[in-house]
């Protein structure tokens, strides 16, 4: 497991007292956060899938609905309770939050003098989010190694991540895609959240993760938990744990893939790949950026912008020569090894915390815990030996 | 694989700072990475076909003041609406609010329009990034500068810091080639760096009927070099990544070890930060591991087409 900002969230010594919220009054913890200026922002049904939006009232969760995965395939589906929380996880992460898809980095003006330029401020928001899986936890921490702890700080993203407080909740349920389990970042909720809650149809066990949390807490109609509701709770994570089939042998990819370079199927992948840059974009810890230049009409004023970019696209990677990867077989493996062995090497953790979005979300269905398994299946005994 | 920053900053930065070209630069204790700041071109230089050098100063007094740079190091330099692009330093080290030098060859959308540019125009600048020269390693030793087309630019500081310190430091060589010799770069400097106790060997790959210097490419000049001392010896080589390639084979040729093989490489930049992405190669970070990495550390990447 990843490590979490070194913040109130791990509060040394602290054992999680677990309590109970009625379901009834999820709506006073909602607006606790709102009259605290916390913009909240949880599940809610658009476009046929559930995102993660501003909501104010318990009425906007999904209530009811969960969702069908598989490799290229995402449905909405009714369930037979009204959970609130009743799904894995949609094509939205919290990334899109913490690190905007788009930011305005600097501004340039036009003056007699030659250009000048300033830093765009930026605004000052305030994330409460509700409904932080353990895989997005996890996957908060890898980003916080990205952007606060390798050197250069991205400002843009600590502001955000300083004052976010995350409300986690417990999978009672996987989807077809969903591999945590080899990836160790789930699915019980295990640390970096401010409140982790488990949800039971008369409503949530409470653990407080932080200073924060237990500040929280304090203020909400919390009841003592009994017996029977820990056992369940217990019993609804644990259908979690068994749900989920999907494998991936992390220590070995880890270690061959890198000597993989080569293998052949790396352009049977490609044969597949449309190079689309899904997978890229519904991955809750890819983190790459490219900039760009907006004018205005006058061209006095120039806005440095930032955007969301991957390394799936054609040139991510142009430099004098032309693109260094141009074909897609170069850039699936680009993705593919950072993800899943470099990002070690960089960051001291896995890129990938197994999801599962980028094998929902891409267009031909490409599944990286086969090809990562394929590729790093026995070839020779020398491969073996070697590991 | 080990970690490439405690790596770099091991080798590259040196705990005792013995000379200004080996103090310590913390980029990370700098204000926001991606904001630039203005400077104003003060001198251009037309050097060869499509290349000049500039001269820039800062606008802001106090940033000027603050500037330093290590060889090797590099800007990015920005034209608003255009966009930015890495350059490496090619003038001295500067010191104390002096202009600082670029060399440029104009090839794409932004270095197109900064050709357009006068004295007196501004531009944005953010840096200095990326992993220097190994000078430290240097002191002392012989050193073979191994050098193709604009790659000279790179390692122009270290040849000026290395002259003005030239007792520190045994036999200094560069062996450059250009494509023809109306395409050799710095050419009327040539002669002030011989004067000055670097020995100089001169190719090219296409010769006129001026030329009776070498013909072919640099790596064969390292083979021909007479009396290499292989254990004293530090190549450090910057040119077109093939080029760079063979130039480690013909050092390790000459029994010269990997470990004091050094190679300046080049990819996309967006940030120089290590936070955009697209200058990854294997597990590096060509903007901040990089832009001068060991050879021993690279050699199974340099290998691997498209990576």
């Amino acid at each position: 497991m990843t490590n979490t900002l070194p913040t109130d969230t791990e509060v040394a010594g602290m054992t999680p007292a677990a309590s109970f919220l009625p379901r009834s009054a999820l709506q006073t913890l909602l607006d606790l956060l709102l009259g605290q200026g916390y913009q909240v922002i949880g599940p809610r049904l658009d476009q046929g899938a559930i995102v993660y939006d501003s909501l104010e009232r318990v009425e906007d969760l999904p209530a009811g609905w969960t969702e069908e995965q598989g490799p290229g395939l995402y449905r909405l589906q009714r369930r037979d309770d009204d959970a609130l929380f009743g799904y894995a996880v949609g094509p939205h992460s919290w990334k899109r939050f913490l690190f905007p898809p788009q930011v305005n980095l600097m501004r340039s003006q036009q003056t007699d003098d030659g250009w000048r330029m300033s830093e765009v401020v930026q605004p000052v928001v305030r994330y409460a989010f509700l409904g932080v899986r353990a895989c997005d936890l996890a996957a908060i921490a890898v980003q916080d190694r990205v952007f606060l702890q390798s050197g250069f700080v991205d400002k843009v993203y600590q502001q955000r991540r300083e004052q976010a407080l995350l409300i986690a909740i417990n999978c009672t349920m996987a989807a077809a895609t969903c591999f945590c389990t080899s990836m160790g970042s789930g699915p019980r909720c295990q640390q970096g959240y401010d409140l982790g809650l488990t949800e039971l149809p008369s409503g949530f066990v409470v653990e407080v993760g932080s200073e924060r949390g237990a500040a929280l807490a304090a203020n909400l109609p919390l009841e003592p938990l009994q017996d029977e509701q820990d056992q369940a709770a217990e019993r609804a994570r644990q259908r979690a744990v068994d749900d989920i089939g999907r494998r991936l042998d992390r220590d070995r990819v880890q270690t061959v893939l890198r000597e993989r370079l080569q293998h052949p199927q790396w352009d049977a992948v490609a044969e597949r790949c449309l190079s689309c840059a899904n997978c890229t974009l519904v991955c809750p810890t890819c983190f790459c950026t490219s900039v760009d230049d907006v004018t205005n009409l006058t061209d006095q004023e120039v806005i440095r912008e930032r955007r969301w970019d991957s390394c799936f696209n054609f040139d991510f990677s142009h430099i004098s020569g032309g693109p260094v990867r141009d074909q897609t077989r170069s850039r699936y493996r680009q993705w593919l090894t950072h993800k899943l062995t470099t990002w070690v090497d960089q960051f001291g953790t896995s890129g990938c915390v197994g999801c599962g979005r980028c094998i929902t979300w891409c267009p031909v269905g490409i599944d990286l815990t086969v090809e990562a398994t394929l590729i790093c299946q026995d070839q020779d005994a020398d491969a073996e030996t070697r590991s | 694989m080990i970690n490439p920053h405690t790596e770099n900053a091991e080798t590259n930065v040196a705990a005792e700072p013995t000379t200004d070209c080996s103090m310590r630069i913390d980029p990370t204790a700098a204000c926001d990475p991606w904001v630039a700041q203005v400077a104003v071109i003060t001198d251009i230089r037309p050097e060869i076909d499509s290349v000049s050098t500039y001269r820039f100063r800062f606008q802001n007094p106090d940033v000027a003041q603050a500037y330093r740079f290590l060889p090797g190091q590099f800007n990015m330099l920005y034209l608003p609406s255009c966009g930015e692009s890495a350059i490496s330093h090619s003038g001295p080290p500067a010191h104390d609010g002096t202009d600082f030098i670029h060399t440029i060859r104009f090839v794409g959308r932004v270095t197109d329009s900064i050709s357009r540019l006068k004295v007196g125009d501004t531009i944005g600048v953010r840096g200095p990034f990326g992993a220097p020269w190994p000078w430290d390693t240097c002191l002392g030793r012989d050193v073979i500068l191994m050098t193709g087309g604009l790659g000279l630019a790179p390692l122009r500081p270290m040849i000026y810091a290395m002259v003005s310190q030239r007792e520190a430091f045994g036999r200094v060589v560069l062996l450059h080639g250009s494509r023809s010799p109306e395409q050799l770069l710095f050419a009327d400097e040539i002669d002030a760096w011989r004067a000055a106790g670097v020995e100089v060997e001169l190719t090219v790959d296409r010769a006129d009927d001026a030329w009776d210097g070498n013909v072919g490419v640099v790596p064969l000049l390292l083979d021909r070099l007479p009396d290499v001392q292989p254990d004293q010896t530090e190549v450090l080589t910057c040119g077109p990544e093939i080029m760079m390639h063979y130039s480690a084979v013909s050092a390790l040729r000459r029994g010269i070890p990997a470990t004091s093989v050094w190679l300046s490489m080049e990819r996309n930049m967006q940030c120089a930060a290590g936070l955009c992405g697209h200058c990854q190669w294997g597990a590096w970070f060509v903007c901040k591991d990089g832009p001068v990495f060991r050879y021993d550390r690279i050699h199974s990447l340099l290998s691997i087409r498209d990576l």
